[in-house]
């Protein structure tokens, strides 16, 4: 029996097959994040973004997650799953879904799944605006 | 002995490249590796700060490089 489901793909995410991995007879909720692609940064419109990723090691830090999470909160089951590739705007980079007998923990590691990936996980995102490009917190 | 990095993110634009390869003393720390990528490859100084990682894993500026080991610059992530 495995409780963490990690993916990071070029195929487009399934929000479904993130929520049915969670899924538990013992839990009384899922919560579920989505991330999903701006139109805007800092006022200028963004026509894509392009996520690149150390896929190996991507998928090692992402299971570090998901695993900590189980120890940290009382989860049942997690999963994470990460685009790469060209994203339009609307398109879903990110889905963390995670169910817990009780909804406090679900929330909280849903948060510190997705908080700890943003500073940890070694993915990168060029966004593109119509007069040029520029790698996303490379010049902090 | 000699070691090849991985490049991700921004530093494939500094660097103009996926990959590097590099001529270092045996027994090196990550902390002379990233004074020497600095000395030989100064457009890095154009990011604030990067990471190294060692075979998979986030290596701290103490551990020591062993041949063969898969290292890679890791720029500041913007991953979700």
């Amino acid at each position: 029996m495995n409780d963490t489901f990690i993916k990071v793909t070029s195929e487009k995410l399934s929000l479904d097959e993130c929520y049915q991995f969670v899924v538990d007879q013992a839990c009384g909720g899922i919560a579920v994040f989505v991330g999903t692609v701006r139109n805007s940064t800092k006022n200028k419109e963004v026509t894509q973004l392009d996520f690149s990723t150390y896929k190996p090691m991507a998928i090692k830090e992402m299971q570090k997650i998901a695993n900590t999470a189980l120890e940290k909160f009382e989860v049942k089951k997690i999963a994470i799953h990460h685009a790469e590739g060209v994203l339009k705007i609307g398109d879903i980079p990110v889905i963390i879904t995670v169910s817990a007998p009780h909804r406090k923990a679900a929330f909280d590691a849903c948060q510190y799944a997705i908080d700890t990936l943003k500073k940890t996980v070694p993915i990168w995102k060029k966004e593109y605006f119509s007069d040029g490009e520029v790698w996303v917190n490379a010049h902090p | 002995m000699n070691i090849t990095i991985l490049l991700f993110g921004i530093t494939t634009d500094l660097l103009k490249a996926s990959s590097l390869s590099l001529s270092i003393e045996k027994n090196s720390s990550i902390k002379s590796l990233k004074k020497l990528l600095l000395d030989e490859y100064p457009q890095l100084s154009k990011i604030n700060t990067y990471a190294i990682a060692v075979n998979e894993s986030y290596a701290s500026d103490e551990t020591i490089l062993n041949e063969n080991d898969v290292v890679a610059i890791i720029p500041p992530v913007s991953g979700g």
